[in-house]
């Protein structure tokens, strides 16, 4: 097996293996010490002495009695039952996957969602701190002080099991890391892990409708993701995205889940929104969007979850399927909404919206303070651009 | 979410501050940057020198211009700054109002977003 065989060998284990040690011995920081120590010798001895026939074993094996030696150094004084307790080590692991015990214990209701995600990407992810780091565009140290700070929380919040998060709360996380991934371009790696730690979710829980939307929603969108920049890294709208570039595996096994999903007898959010990008996934061109059928999906996942979010691209499909005029009248009841207020994506969608209704001058301004209050150097050249071309019209009368 | 809390100070305000209350800024301070090195919300801190030590740069037709002083003269200029890496824009509104500077009056702290980062990571 060849080096980087045996590193993604390691990578697929280390969550398991971590979270089998979590489970049994509890403390987050100890365990995670001794499985870096397991896979460390694993990465030095596999590729001169082979891999193991159990590599998941042996690695727990290993692991389990490097944190027994370190419990045993670090608590001499502890009497002896606590020692005789810990020394079954366990040779003969279950079959079971500890991937997602892992996923509860690191987004404990204890954190905040940024430490959240960094303790999954870190504990579960098997990412480095830096590689994190980087991701997130912060120094290496200060990266390292928040993992740190979110194991001590975790350990200090009594965190094993006792109050696991809920697993909608995983999903919110591996929610947010996928469109961490999404928005920024050179972040991509984290859209992919995060598809990777929700097939480990969905293995476990096949039959969870949420588990299986969330999958298919982050499949669907990204099937998108060579096209929606770009080289230059600019946007490229839905609408103007080549289609035939668009990934076919992904789109397929995205949509299969969606369907076998929708056949279930509950309908939560993460599968609406999967829905929504299985509908933009199976039109050919944009002209054959089916905005009947994404109108009504957006209408039921207002009522189920209530967001102005979810109203404000609502109006857009309102728009495609009655008219701007349509639109704009709904993105007037925005208006009120104090989240929304100085949302630039209220100004950019207006400005759309306006654009379409064939009012260039209130398109080019509210293009222009769509712009300027936006956070993403990418998103306010698109903005400028969509402004600039509102007020040279391309085929002048 | 990564903000630059500014801070706008006015000598003269400060100036008319008593030793206690200097040294009480200089607590704050002190208090507020171990709490965010603790919380791993900071990414660095930086205090400017006077304005008069300033010096505006400028280029026309190919020859560099250099004039001693600030670009704008005003009482109140920009002393220094946070810049904070956080949960949310609320959280940031938050760290500014433990800023010292925030309760003194003609003294202000701005926060604002960062829409571009690069550099000193490994800082």
């Amino acid at each position: 097996m060849t080096r980087s065989a045996i590193e993604d060998l390691l990578r697929e284990h280390t969550p398991q293996v971590l979270g089998t040690l979590v489970r049994r011995y509890s403390c987050f920081e100890d365990c995670e010490d001794a499985v870096q120590e397991a896979v460390l010798a694993a990465a030095v001895q596999w590729p001169s002495s082979g891999v193991p026939a159990n590599p998941r074993g042996w690695l727990t094996t290993v692991a389990g009695r490097r944190l027994i030696d370190q419990m045993r150094s670090d608590h001499a004084r502890r009497s002896r039952e606590t020692a005789d307790s810990l020394a079954t080590v366990p040779t003969d692991v279950p079959g079971t996957d500890d991937t997602l015990t892992l996923l509860l214990l690191c987004c404990h209701p204890a954190l905040t969602p940024g430490s959240q995600i960094a303790l999954t990407l870190r504990a579960a992810g098997g990412l480095t701190t830096a590689e994190i780091a980087r991701a997130f565009l912060v120094p290496e140290s200060t990266m390292a002080v928040r993992i740190s700070r979110a194991k001590r929380l975790i350990r200090d919040a009594g965190g094993r099991f006792s109050e696991p998060a809920p697993l909608t709360a995983v999903l919110h996380v591996l929610y947010l890391i996928f469109n961490e991934g999404y928005t920024a371009v050179h972040r991509a790696d984290l859209a992919t892990e995060a598809i990777r730690l929700t097939r480990a979710v969905h293995t476990q829980r096949p039959t969870d409708s949420e588990v299986t939307g969330l999958l298919a929603l982050m499949l669907l969108t990204h099937s998108r993701h060579a096209t929606r920049t770009t080289p230059a890294g600019d946007l490229v709208p839905l609408d103007e995205q080549d289609r035939t570039a668009w990934n076919r595996s992904l789109i397929a096994e995205g949509l299969t889940l969606v369907r076998a999903a929708l056949a279930g007898p509950t309908l939560g959010p993460y599968l609406l929104q999967a829905a929504i990008a299985a509908t933009h996934a199976d039109a050919a061109t944009a002209e054959e969007t089916d905005w009947r059928q994404i109108h009504a999906l957006y209408l039921i996942l207002e009522r189920i979850a209530p967001n102005p979010m979810v109203t404000l691209n609502r109006a857009i499909a309102l728009a495609e399927l009655k008219g701007p005029q349509a639109g704009l009248t709904l993105l007037a009841t925005l208006d009120t909404d104090d989240r929304l207020a100085r949302h630039h994506r209220l100004l950019s969608v207006r400005a759309h919206l306006r654009e379409k209704a064939g009012d260039p001058a209130a398109a080019h301004d509210l293009y222009r303070r769509a712009a300027r209050a936006t956070t993403s150097l990418a998103e306010q050249r698109y903005l400028e651009s969509r402004a600039v071309r509102c007020r040279t019209p391309l085929s002048p009368n | 979410m990564k903000f630059v809390i500014g801070m706008h100070i006015n000598p003269a305000v400060l100036d008319a501050l008593t030793d206690e209350e200097k040294a009480a800024i200089g607590d704050g301070h002190g208090a507020l940057l171990a709490e965010l090195k603790e919380s791993g919300e900071l990414i660095v801190t930086q205090a400017l020198a006077d304005p008069s030590q300033s010096a505006v740069v400028s280029v026309r037709d190919g020859r560099t211009v250099v004039t001693d002083g600030p670009f704008v003269e005003a009482k109140e200029y920009l002393g220094g700054f946070y810049l904070v890496d956080c949960e949310s824009r609320e959280r940031a509104l938050q760290i500014a109002a433990r800023i010292p500077d925030a309760a003194l009056t003609g003294l202000a702290v701005e926060v604002r977003p960062v829409m571009f980062y690069d550099g000193a990571l490994e800082a």
